[in-house]
């Protein structure tokens, strides 16, 4: 497959992001730790069990959560099933093609994945109606609509605000037919992982990265931290590379970067 | 038993015969895109970007005026039941037909050799999705800035339980009696798409093509306003 697009980014407007970050600040105005203005809309769509709208900057994302029933995995009947699938729309850029997921979308839904299986955000062994036989299937689908850099962070607050705000019908089952309660129940969450994203610009670290930074960055880096502040998920992404030392000191941006992170996540959420 | 749609004139959204659902249209809301505009119609959530005009160099490219391409696609979520992402027979027609019904009002020999994309992602569906999709694709397209000799408003007239109705919703439109989606350049009295199903006598369709019309002249009404609110806040914004 093809490496993931790039911008051509010019070489006077290289220069000049690199100057600004030599003076410890972005060409828009940011910090070096500053993420770009975050909005999070939740329920955007009625007809999903659980939505959300994530803008950060000019990156555009939306989630959508639907509950169905599903026949468990055979290696974990007591487990409900999760899938997380995404799809940056050829709305999101020019170079996007209309097609099947590419390689990065595929990344992206995979990642966004990892953060919420691994956090243990919601207890699956709570969404079996029958061991074996019937569980709930939890589809979260991103679309990107807009896209301007840092994807995995966006996507990610979209999927879990979508998923924490989620309510639907439980299913019981009644004299062998699957019946649809009338209360709609939330998803049994038990945690909340939250993903914050670096990038290595020449030999700065920076959080939150433009598209125009990501095509002219070494590599970049994605943590999700849990509640009680382990990792739970790591992607390096780009085709450069990061000093060991690189990747102990984002370990602890990240660790005090997502607890900010997860203040405005939680204060979303409890605002639905 | 067939549901009894209209009570006492009254829809089951409490609206008349000829009225529309609430319509709203925001233009230039994504970065990259040439041009763009979300429309909401009735529960219909609709997103379109506008690429190009683009250089192509792809076979089959015609030398005398550019190519217009339509994804017509529809988000998983979007509907209550989760639909697969991949596209289905339904949505290839689908972007098929609007992008017919918005060719004839583009001047597209200014571009020759080139490719234009309109990309409309169907966030939540509702009644209607395809006639929200050109109402908002001509929209785009004018804030993409490609030249164009009127704007396209669409909208659906239908028989429901004896009587037309114009702009159906979900229900009318799968238990209604017939369903006709209208496309329009009024300036020149033209039509630009037209689909039926179901069942109408001659006499119906004349009237409903008539209130189908009345009720575009409403949509121009809003397209314009959304153009130029856009335009009124400075051309570069976006």
């Amino acid at each position: 497959m093809m490496p993931s697009k790039k911008l051509l980014v010019s070489a006077v407007r290289k220069e000049q992001i690199l100057k600004s970050l030599a003076q410890g600040k972005r060409v828009d105005n940011r910090g070096l730790l500053d993420y770009r203005p975050l909005s999070i809309t939740p329920n955007v769509i009625e007809k999903a069990e659980g939505s959300a709208m994530v803008k950060l900057g000019d990156t555009h994302v939306i989630a959508g959560v639907k509950i169905g029933v599903g026949t468990p995995f055979p290696d974990t009947p007591n487990e409900g099933i999760l899938i997380v699938n995404a799809e940056i729309l050829p709305t999101a850029s020019e170079y996007q093609e209309p097609g099947p997921p590419d390689e990065d979308s595929i990344e992206l839904a995979r990642v966004v994945d990892r953060g919420i299986r691994e956090s243990k955000m919601i207890d699956f062994s709570k969404l079996v109606i029958e061991p074996g036989k019937h569980v709930y299937t939890v589809y979260v689908d991103i679309s990107v609509i807009g896209m301007d850099g840092n994807l995995f962070d966006a996507s990610s607050y979209a999927a879990v605000v979508a998923l924490l705000t989620t309510k639907y019908y439980p299913v019981v089952n009644q004299n062998g037919t699957l019946v649809k309660g009338s209360e709609k129940v939330l998803l049994p969450v038990q945690d909340l992982g939250v993903s914050t994203t670096f990038a290595k610009v020449d030999s700065y670290i920076i959080v939150d990265p433009t598209w125009e930074e990501e095509s002219m960055m070494e590599a970049r880096l994605t943590i999700v931290y849990d509640k009680s502040g382990n990792i739970c998920a790591v992607q390096k992404g780009g085709n450069g590379a990061l000093l060991v030392d690189d990747v102990l000191n984002i370990i602890d941006l990240a660790k005090s970067k997502s607890e900010e992170m997860r203040k405005v996540l939680e204060g979303v959420i409890s605002n639905a | 038993m067939e549901n009894q749609l209209i009570i006492n004139g009254k829809r089951t959204d409490g609206r008349g015969p000829t009225d529309l659902r609430p319509l709203k249209i925001d233009v230039g809301i994504i970065k990259n895109a040439a041009g763009s505009s979300y429309i909401e119609h009735g529960k219909n959530k609709i997103i379109v970007a506008i690429y190009g005009p683009k250089d192509s160099h792809r076979y089959g490219m015609n030398i005398e005026k550019a190519t217009l391409r339509c994804r017509y696609h529809m988000s998983p979520f979007s509907t209550e039941e989760r639909k697969n992402p991949q596209p289905s027979r339904r949505e290839i027609e689908i972007s098929k037909v609007i992008r017919d019904a918005l060719e004839p009002s583009l001047i597209l020999e200014n571009f020759p050799k080139t490719m234009i994309d309109i990309f409309v992602e169907v966030l939540q569906s509702d009644g209607g999705s395809r006639s929200a999709s050109i109402t908002a694709a001509s929209v785009a397209l004018a804030d993409a800035g490609i030249p164009m000799k009127d704007l396209v408003e669409a909208v659906a007239v239908g028989k429901v339980n004896g009587t037309l109705v114009v702009d159906l919703n979900d229900i009318e439109d799968k238990e209604g009696e017939s369903d006709m989606p209208v496309a329009f350049m009024l300036n020149e009295n033209k039509i630009t798409l037209l689909q039926m199903d179901g069942k109408m006598t001659v006499e119906e369709f004349k009237a409903g093509l008539t209130m189908a019309m009345e009720a575009a002249k409403k949509i121009k009404e809003i397209q314009k306003e959304a153009l130029a609110k856009k335009y009124s806040q400075g051309e570069n914004k976006k």
